[in-house]
């Protein structure tokens, strides 16, 4: 009955939305632990990984060489926190290992690194290369013929990198509509605003333009990701762009928009102010 | 005999191993025609990608292929594949370990009259000090073949470096092709001629030469740089007492430098390294190139006599 599908789905995004909160809260966990990292772009993409990994990812925990799986690139791999917490969260690995975060040896690595930590589908690090690595994906399982299809997050910043406009035709020209990129359109990359710097826009007239279906949406909506990824299924011959306006350093107060905290990690007292603030807005 | 390059070696040897192994793709950057890739795209249109002028996109979605278990050859000229993509090469191929083969083309100054913009003297140089992967240069066509097909089975990523100009066949289609383990092939006594790509027919050629002056010239194919033989080149150096590399590449980072490391640390020999000084290439014909640059057989003969 209609109206069951609609309180299912209701529910299914409480719950996505409750994973976002753990998420964001082991972000500012892990990297006010390891006394550095990323907190702003991590928290920037909680929300639209939040959304992959519980709802919209076919995937096996127990089970990450699973050969029909669906890919998720970290193509702005300096986010490591967000992909760790949601693939702790999803059963690959424990929670407590997020706590390694940066440390010798650690498999929670300064930046993902697939030969160490389950889960991880690519070595990332380096900006601009994923959406390349995530269409090679996308025609490999096209190739043999598997539904499974790929998804890969980029920066606003890594947008500046000439490999992304490289990928942007070659996927366009392949038709790979099993492979969906979202832009983490926060506007800040390190030296200030990415308008500022160099603007990226109008990024969906450039998508467009480059041959893919583009999707705008607000990065931090559950209902609207979950729907845009839904589009994009049913999208044929194109790859799909989903531009996601977020804010950097999304849900806690003093790092939102603040260009400072892309790099940096909170003191001690900061964390335990921002994991109140992320304890405060709502259950986990 | 008649001559080809190690480049003719790689479109044919494609089309072979893709008949056998149903996971092998091949991808090109706008260079099809002249690396010979475009004999398997005729082949395998469908495990073809040309990716137009883009070698850095080339290089990572060669890596997205790999992790769908695709074993991905890749083309380009060696200035582009390993200059031009050398992070996506570093951080994506070799540092998620990938199985990605590296086959560019027209290495060296022998590339000829397009110049110095398009003549890699430093390659060997980048693919070595990278963690994981692997360098092999053929000598001829035939070892080139052999190398080819090598790669399909060694894990992760390989180099191999391939010519324009065609050499002189040294082995022929019997070769059994060792990965990592040099190739003595002239017994000598008096010293070491230590040469790799088409350095090595240049150095039976002085060995030749050096015969006749009485003069016992021990040549080994060095077609693996990394990982270097070492035990072949130290028991040859122990006999001969006297080392002289040869390679079509700068003398900083090749092969006359990873001998260098080697003897200096364990067995220190006189030595001498034939090889590009510190400069670019410039345009010519690949014969004149190989003489301006000090690259011929009689160079390594007079090499040889200043060091005994
Ligand atoms: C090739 C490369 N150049 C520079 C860096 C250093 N770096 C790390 S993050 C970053 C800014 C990224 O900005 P953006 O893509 O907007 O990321 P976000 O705002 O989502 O954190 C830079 C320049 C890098 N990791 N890779
Ligand atoms: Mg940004």
């Amino acid at each position: 009955m209609k109206t069951d599908g609609l309180i299912a789905a209701a529910e299914s995004v409480e719950s996505i939305k409750r994973k976002a909160r753990r998420i964001r809260w082991d972000i500012v966990k892990m990297v006010g632990t390891a006394g550095s990292g990323h907190p702003g772009g991590s928290l920037s993409a909680a929300d639209i990984l939040a959304s992959l990994f519980f709802h919209q990812l076919n995937h096996r925990p127990n089970d990450p060489g699973w050969r029909e799986r669906d890919r998720f690139v970290l193509s702005k791999g300096h986010a490591a926190p967000v992909l760790y917490a949601a693939l702790a969260e999803s059963g690959y690995f424990s929670r407590e290992e997020l706590w390694d975060l940066r440390k010798l040896d650690s498999r929670c690595q300064g930046h993902p690194d697939m030969r160490r930590l389950p889960g991880v589908e690519m070595s990332t690090g380096s900006l601009g290369q994923g959406l390349s690595v995530a269409a090679g994906m996308a025609l490999g399982l096209r190739l043999d013929k598997l539904p499974s299809r790929v998804y890969v997050l980029i920066g606003d910043g890594e947008s500046q990198e000439g490999l992304i406009w490289e990928a942007s035709m070659f996927a366009a020209q392949q038709q790979l509509d099993n492979l969906v990129a979202i832009l983490d359109y926060n506007n800040l990359q390190i030296d200030g605003r990415v308008s500022d710097i160099v603007d990226i826009a109008p990024a969906s007239m450039k998508w467009s333009a480059f041959g893919w279906h583009v999707i705008e949406i607000d990065g931090h909506e559950v209902p609207q990701i979950i729907e845009a990824f839904r589009q994009a299924g049913t999208t044929k011959g194109k790859p799909t762009m989903l531009i996601a306006r977020t804010l950097k350093g999304k849900g806690v107060s003093f790092m939102e928009n603040q260009v400072d905290f892309h790099g940096k990690a909170p003191s001690a007292e900061e964390m335990e102010r921002a994991l109140a603030e992320i304890e405060a807005s709502g259950p986990f | 005999m008649a001559k080809r390059a190690t480049r003719e070696a790689l479109g044919e040897t494609l089309i072979e191993l893709a008949e056998e192994h149903e996971n092998l793709v091949a991808l090109d950057a706008d260079l099809a025609k002249s690396t010979t890739t475009t004999k398997f795209a005729s082949a395998f249109p469908d495990r073809f990608f040309d990716v137009g002028v883009a070698e850095q996109n080339m290089t990572c979605v060669a890596a997205g292929l790999a992790t769908t278990g695709k074993v991905c050859y890749t083309g380009s000229f060696a200035v582009f594949a390993s200059g031009r993509a050398f992070d996506q090469v570093r951080n994506t191929i070799a540092y998620a370990n990938l199985d990605v083969k590296l086959c560019p083309t027209h290495a060296g100054v022998t590339v000829g009259a397009d110049g110095g913009s398009h003549q890699s003297v430093e390659d060997i140089a980048l693919m070595r000090a990278v963690p994981n992967m692997k360098v092999v240069v053929p000598a001829d066509y035939y070892e080139a073949r052999a190398a080819i097909r090598a790669a399909f089975s060694i894990p992760g990523p390989v180099y191999i470096r391939l010519g324009r100009e065609p050499v002189t066949a040294i082995f022929d289609e019997f070769y059994e092709f060792n990965f990592g383990k040099a190739v003595k092939i002239r017994e000598g006594s008096d010293v070491s001629i230590l040469a790799t790509g088409i350095m090595v027919g240049a150095a039976l050629s002085a060995a030749e030469m050096l015969a006749a002056d009485n003069i016992s010239a021990e040549v080994v194919d060095v077609h693996t740089l990394k990982p270097l033989d070492g035990s072949a080149i130290l028991e040859s150096a122990a006999k001969t007492g006297a080392v002289v590399t040869a390679e079509e590449h700068s003398i900083i980072g090749g092969l006359g430098s990873a001998v260098a490391e080697l003897l200096s640390e364990k067995q220190p020999t006189r030595l001498a390294r034939i090889g590009i000084g510190d400069e670019f290439g410039t345009s010519g014909a690949a014969s004149e190139l190989l003489e301006k640059y000090g690259l011929t057989a009689g160079d390594i003969v007079r090499a040889v006599r200043k060091l005994i």
